[in-house]
């Protein structure tokens, strides 16, 4: 009697585990999938993308989509891309550090209005703002430049709040002490802060490369000429005659888009997710 | 006299605590400082140009309310603020339910390989939308897409995936959980791993199965992380524009017929296909009232235990 009932609960968390593993692998699959398509369209022939019925391989795959995106100039493009995402991120993470330290080690007269300016800020979506800042960039001569995707958004709300919760649990002592010995308070952010901080500014600094290199509506009407693009606006922008979708070559765009993405986020992973979660359970 | 002294010894007090604090505004100087150029400003600019009928060029006519009245009357409008409802009611009960349950499944203590399944699962997120939604429509497409292929080799019929009005919020949605289900996941089971696994193992010796131990200990005590995964996933619906551009965009922009344009696609399509930069000015002002609203009411309706 004894033994059946062990057996059964013993089948039962068999059964258990089969059913767990099930959910988490058909997940992963319809998770990887768009990635493997990805990469087998941008190996193929033109005709052979949408072919009825489907091909998967073909003999007649190869990189020859890879030349053709490098021809039409895939390179200045991911330069592009990584140069606004390097300037944006240095920026922002320099104005969020410093104002982070600001609102965490000093109590000063209109502290508390002013940061509750800050977080109500974040409520503004961007959809109420992009229209009139287009029309200013035009009024600067900014337009088809870089500057209005780094300058804007120079000093990122969210970016302050998560470094400001991240400076609060240094020690005050620590920075009393740096004081006593004539430090300046520029000099306390560069010399104590900073070094305390570094964890928090990867974690922070993933986020928004990939936010930056991301983007997509903002590049989009700002960037006009070809040569000034991102990977993204490249992607979508790259269409044939009579606006047929070049499917193969944006995919090896894509690829060349995602694969920088990908290897940053395999590298620090445990950073990037640890200020992913920092919002939702500190704030 | 003597009042007017004290209030001059506080101004001077005050004023001193300013100046010995000169460092912590400074700063704190450029957010507020690119915060009233680049958003106060705007924003009340685009007020301004709310009630002007301006075509992006030449002088700017003042029409006073013609906008918002036209606005009003506008069924395209009306139907992008429609779909936002009903992208969100189909994609965000599945995502939720979905996030919340695989990261139970997930912290399983038996489950091996628990940081490459993390990881696969949260590897859309950091993806470049636009690449990935191209991807989608490939696989989503009448003829020779992946999905169609498979669905008549096993006798069913072919689907109108973004041909049919209903079908085409289907595909966005689809889409939107891929992206957004991995992040959701990883949120959630944050909160989960706060959760004393003592209360779930005591409730299962008291003799409740998995699943009563799911929705009576689980699903209360992560209320706050599922009501924060909610209210980005509205303002989210509201503002979807690269998932229907990379699926929509050639042929027609939020289409077919307009069932899948959201506010915000609207907004780009008056302003900057179509040049209607004050009457778009005047969308989104609309558009944000709306999703205020909507934040506000799901703060007060899910967050008042707290």
């Amino acid at each position: 009697m004894a033994l059946t009932e062990s057996k059964s609960i013993k089948i039962k968390s068999v059964i258990k585990k089969i059913f767990v593993y099930l959910v988490l692998i058909s997940i992963s699959i319809f998770m990887l999938l768009p990635f493997f398509w990805m990469i087998i369209t941008s190996l193929k022939p033109m005709q052979e993308v949408l072919h009825v019925p489907m091909i998967l391989f073909s003999r007649n795959m190869g990189l020859f989509n890879y030349s053709d995106v490098i021809a039409r100039g895939v390179g200045r493009r991911l330069l592009n891309t990584a140069a606004i995402a390097f300037s944006a991120t240095a920026l922002r993470l320099l104005f969020c550090s410093l104002a982070g330290y600001g609102f965490a080690k000093f109590r000063f007269p209109g502290r508390n209005i002013l940061f509750s300016v800050l977080i109500a800020s974040m409520i503004i979506p961007f959809a109420i703002t992009i229209i009139p800042l287009y029309i200013m960039m035009v009024n600067f001569h900014w337009i088809d430049s870089f500057l209005p995707l780094i300058i804007p958004g120079a000093a990122s709300a969210f970016g302050i709040f998560f470094m400001r919760q991240y400076i609060r649990s240094i020690p005050d002592a620590l920075l009393d002490a740096a004081r006593i010995d004539g430090c300046s308070e520029f000099k306390i952010y560069i010399r104590v802060i900073l070094p305390i901080i570094t964890p928090g500014l990867i974690s922070l600094g993933l986020i928004f490369f990939m936010q930056v290199w991301n983007d997509f509506l903002w590049p989009l009407v700002i960037l006009k000429t070809p040569q000034n693009q991102t990977l993204p606006v490249m992607i979508a922008t790259l269409t044939g005659q009579a606006s047929t979708v070049m499917y193969h070559l944006q995919m090896a765009t894509s690829v060349i888009s995602i694969t920088p993405l990908i290897i940053i986020f395999l590298i620090f992973q445990k950073r990037f997710t640890a200020g992913i979660t920092f919002g939702a359970v500190k704030g | 006299m003597a009042t007017s002294t004290g209030i001059l010894s506080r101004m001077k007090r005050s004023w001193g605590e300013v100046k010995r604090n000169k460092w912590a505004y400074a700063f704190i100087s450029p957010f507020y400082i690119l915060f009233a150029v680049f958003s106060i400003f705007p924003i009340i600019f685009s007020i301004y140009l709310s009630f002007t009928e301006w075509k992006g060029t030449g002088p700017k006519e003042f029409v006073g309310l013609a906008n918002y009245s036209r606005l009003f009357q506008d069924p395209v409008f009306w139907q992008s603020i429609r779909n936002g409802f009903i992208i969100f009611f189909m994609y965000v009960p599945i995502m939720t339910i979905l996030a919340l349950v695989l990261a139970v499944v997930l912290n399983q203590k038996f489950v091996r390989f628990f940081r490459a399944f993390r990881t696969m699962l949260f590897i859309p997120y950091i993806t470049t939308m636009v690449a990935v939604g191209y991807v989608f429509r490939m696989l989503f497409n009448a003829k020779g897409g992946l999905f169609n292929t498979i669905l008549t080799s096993i006798g069913l019929p072919a689907v109108p995936w973004l041909e049919n009005v209903w079908w085409a919020r289907v595909s966005i949605s689809i889409l939107i959980i891929w992206a957004w289900l991995g992040y959701n996941m990883v949120i959630m089971l944050t909160g989960l791993q706060t959760i004393p696994k003592d209360l779930t193992e005591a409730a299962t010796i008291d003799g409740a199965n998995p699943v009563q131990a799911f929705f009576r200990i689980t699903v209360p005590l992560m209320r706050p992380i599922i009501l924060f995964s909610v209210i980005l996933s509205t303002i989210g619906s509201f503002g979807l524009f690269n998932e229907v551009y990379a699926l929509t965009q050639q042929g027609q922009l939020g289409g077919p017929m307009n069932a899948t344009i959201t506010p915000l696609v609207y907004i780009y399509q008056q302003a900057f296909r179509n040049f209607n930069f004050s009457y778009a000015a005047s969308i989104s002002y609309v558009y944000f009232a709306i999703i205020l609203v909507l934040a506000l009411l799901q703060l007060r309706y899910f967050g008042r235990e707290d």
